[in-house]
């Protein structure tokens, strides 16, 4: 996410790192390249000119000049002003709980809507309500069979009227068969449109006069380039949205969008999707994205995530043998487990700090697999003392585990490479301890 | 209605907002100071040319000091969209062509398989069409429909199949009825997702197995309204499966489609198609110049609102 945008932020902030004071003209040169990085990301021109006087005004204010460290400080003042620009803070990061009565979902063609719906469908009914999807897209073909199956792989009701052509008789009828089911939340799933075909729009106008939806959310694809401003001003002007689901989140898109479209219509950011699988809806973290905007990596995103899967216990007994370094396969198998709880890697390691820069990671879920197969193949004498392995033993794992001489060589070597980094790492967090530990950026 | 004519009103929208705009700059400093070139600059940003395209056309308009900045966008624009071929690979003589559809999530991909089928069914030629999105809910389906509107025969699958095995079967069947044409939709994946990417180069090497020199043409479906992103597409898919054109889509509503020049500038991937609205020949073939010309005309201005 974000992933080219961060890049760029932090090549243009790395020259002003360099710098022991900040004079007029290095602000302002850095500042011009935080602005191409910007507007490459697709944020709206006007947007960036914005940003880039406000950041201008802070970064020249004495604070910078005097401080300590000023390449710390612009990047802190460039983060602020990130989030500001994407929602601010105080909203609430967590999945707050859904809303029961109508929602309406609208946005353009291709942008999501239909698995969105889905999404949000499946959290409410996580939620205890009783969610009934209601299939508006009357349009693109097959796009009711869409929702049908996706009612059927999450298992909540679908009302649908197939060769039906008049949406507003759709919502009466699903608003009755509502009641008579006892669904409490009805979503909307409605066709994609132009924001300038005022002809469609005008059909989700008499769907919101008779709905009178809790919510209107535009779906946005993260990847939108300077129309998004567009798109979003004139679905809100017609409908008056509640909010914005950003979608595709999992892509490499710089995401220029989610801050051009809250600055222009100050409408929050509140979802985003993040994977084809019905469970990837979360809120949307302005914070968070700020901080992957400038390449600090997901941090505290990775931290709650695992939080989540880790057992504590198991966790607290790894650190204390990463610290005595006397880990073995045993605990390098639990910790693979434990890894799997998390979800794909590919998300996983995309919130790590300059693991962005990293390709091909994302092919370690089916490795993660035959890893796991070998150290499965292992007795527990051999897991607890990697040393006795001998030529005869790797050939029996081989052979139980599916894999061949090789890759349980391979295993073994960065098992051995991996307690070696361990003790690496023991001593950097030492090193940084000693240096009062690394900036605090998010929050 | 000719193709200039249909081109301008699909890109209507992207030309009378840019022009106004440079018109505006145009008219308030005619000399074109430092100021008045970073106002087009950015004008220019807007309208999702590139970055590098845009610094060009400034550079160009400093140099000559000329303040007709329509006629030197045009210029520039055209002599990068030219640069590449823009035509639909020649067909071969007894083997069926076999056109590969790729693109992220929800850019059109089986909508343009839809009317690309439609375009070359009207060129005389028949056509078969392979439902490879075994993934998406009720992508078959929507194939299906349109094969039903459009008329043509369809091979397809189960839901969770493996799609390189329906592509295998379409291609023998599109051999053995005959066709000219076989296209193939296939799921939607992001750029990012390796494995996914992976699933495509199985798709294009058992192909090639059954057919070596298929297949014949990857087409990346883009949409018009992606910002620079749909450079990284682009890169990424060229990478992994060798694409040889473009069908850019939603080009009606969007106030851009200057991303086309950006791709064709950095990959140099020529645009084949492109999709200028919902109807099934809304599909046309690319034509630089108009579109260079429908880009930038300044006398679209009066008749703006």
């Amino acid at each position: 996410m974000f992933d080219s945008l961060s890049d760029k932020l932090q090549s243009a902030l790395k020259k002003l790192r360099g710098y022991g004071k900040l004079t007029e003209k290095n602000v302002s040169d850095a500042l011009r390249e935080v602005r191409l990085a910007l507007l490459e990301a697709d944020v709206n021109y006007k947007v960036a000119k914005d940003f880039i006087e406000r950041t201008k005004q802070k970064a020249l204010g004495q604070e910078v000049l005097n401080s300590v460290s000023p390449g710390q400080q612009i990047v802190k003042i460039v983060h602020d002003e990130l989030v500001a620009l994407m929602g601010g803070t105080g909203e609430d990061p967590m999945m707050p709980k859904l809303a029961s009565g109508h929602w309406m979902m609208v946005g353009l063609h291709g942008c999501g809507k239909t698995t969105t719906c889905g999404k949000f469908a499946r959290l409410m009914a996580k939620q205890g309500r009783k969610p009934l999807l209601v299939a508006c897209d009357v349009y693109r073909p097959a796009a009711m069979d869409q929702l049908e199956t996706l009612g059927k792989q999450i298992q909540i009701p679908v009302f649908l009227m197939r060769g039906e052509k008049d949406v507003t008789r759709i919502c009466r009828q699903a608003l009755s068969s509502a009641q008579a089911q006892g669904r409490d939340t009805l979503v909307f799933d409605t066709a994609g449109r132009l924001h300038i075909d005022e002809e469609l729009v005008q059909e989700l106008v008499r769907m919101r006069d008779l709905l009178k939806p809790q919510e209107i959310l535009l779906v946005a694809d993260a990847a939108t380039g300077q129309e998004s401003v567009n798109i979003a001003t004139h679905f809100d002007k017609a409908l008056g949205i509640t909010g914005v689901v950003l979608t595709k989140l999992d892509g490499d898109a710089r995401g220029g969008a989610a801050l051009s479209i809250r600055a222009v219509t100050g409408k929050p950011i509140r979802f985003a999707g993040v994977g084809e699988k019905l469970d990837d809806l979360e809120a949307f973290h302005a914070e968070r994205m700020a901080g992957r905007i400038l390449g600090m990596g997901d941090v505290v995103g990775l931290v709650e995530k695992a939080q989540e899967a880790f057992d504590a216990k198991k966790a607290a007994e790894f650190q204390r043998k990463i610290e005595e370094q006397s880990l073995d396969l045993e605990d390098f198998l639990a910790q693979l487990q434990q890894l799997k709880k998390m979800g794909p890697m590919e998300n996983l390691l995309g919130m790590l700090p300059g693991m962005s820069k990293m390709p091909d990671l994302a092919e370690g879920d089916g490795q993660l697999k035959r890893v796991e197969a070998i150290v499965q193949s292992m007795t527990r004498q051999e897991r607890r003392q990697p040393e006795i392995l001998n030529a005869s033993r790797r050939a029996r794992i081989a052979r139980g585990s599916g894999t061949t001489v090789a890759e349980v060589n391979d295993l073994l070597k960065q098992f051995n490479a991996m307690k070696k980094m361990m003790k690496e790492m023991g001593k950097m967090q030492k090193a940084f301890a000693r240096k009062g530990g690394l900036p605090r950026l998010t929050r | 209605m000719n193709l200039f004519q249909k081109f301008r009103d699909g890109l209507k929208k992207t030309s009378t907002k840019l022009a106004t705009e440079i018109k505006r700059i145009i008219t308030r400093s005619p000399r074109l100071d430092a100021d008045a070139l970073d106002e087009l600059e950015a004008a220019l940003v807007a309208s999702d040319i590139g970055i590098g395209t845009a610094t060009d056309i400034v550079a160009r308009v400093k140099e000559t000091g000329s303040p007709d900045v329509f006629a030197i966008a045009r210029t520039e624009i055209e002599r990068e969209l030219s640069n590449v071929g823009a035509a639909l690979a020649p067909r071969p003589p007894a083997s069926p062509t076999v056109i590969l559809l790729a693109g992220v999530n929800g850019t059109g991909k089986t909508t343009s398989t839809a009317k690309l089928a439609h375009w070359l069914k009207s060129q005389g030629h028949t056509v078969l069409l392979a439902a490879c999105d075994t993934f998406r809910a009720a992508a078959i389906e929507q194939l299906k429909i349109w094969a039903g509107r459009v008329g043509c025969d369809i091979i397809d699958g189960q839901y969770g199949a493996d799609s390189a095995a329906i592509a295998f079967d379409a291609l023998e069947a599109a051999i053995k009825r005959n066709a000219d044409y076989l296209l193939i939709d296939t799921a939607g994946r992001l750029h990012t997702k390796a494995n996914l990417m992976e699933e495509m180069k199985k798709m294009r090497r058992v192909l090639h197995k059954r057919l070596p020199d298929a297949p014949h043409e990857v087409l990346l479906v883009l949409d018009g309204t992606t910002g620079t992103n749909a450079l990284h597409q682009a890169r990424e898919f060229h990478n992994t499966l060798g694409i040889t054109g473009l069908i850019v889509t939603k080009l009606d509503g969007t106030a851009k489609g200057g991303i086309v020049v950006a791709i064709a500038r950095e990959l140099k991937i020529p645009v084949k198609f492109i999709g200028l609205g919902e109807q099934v020949d809304d599909l046309q073939p690319f034509d630089p110049k108009s579109f260079a010309k429908a880009l930038f005309t300044a006398n679209e201005i009066q008749e703006s609102p």
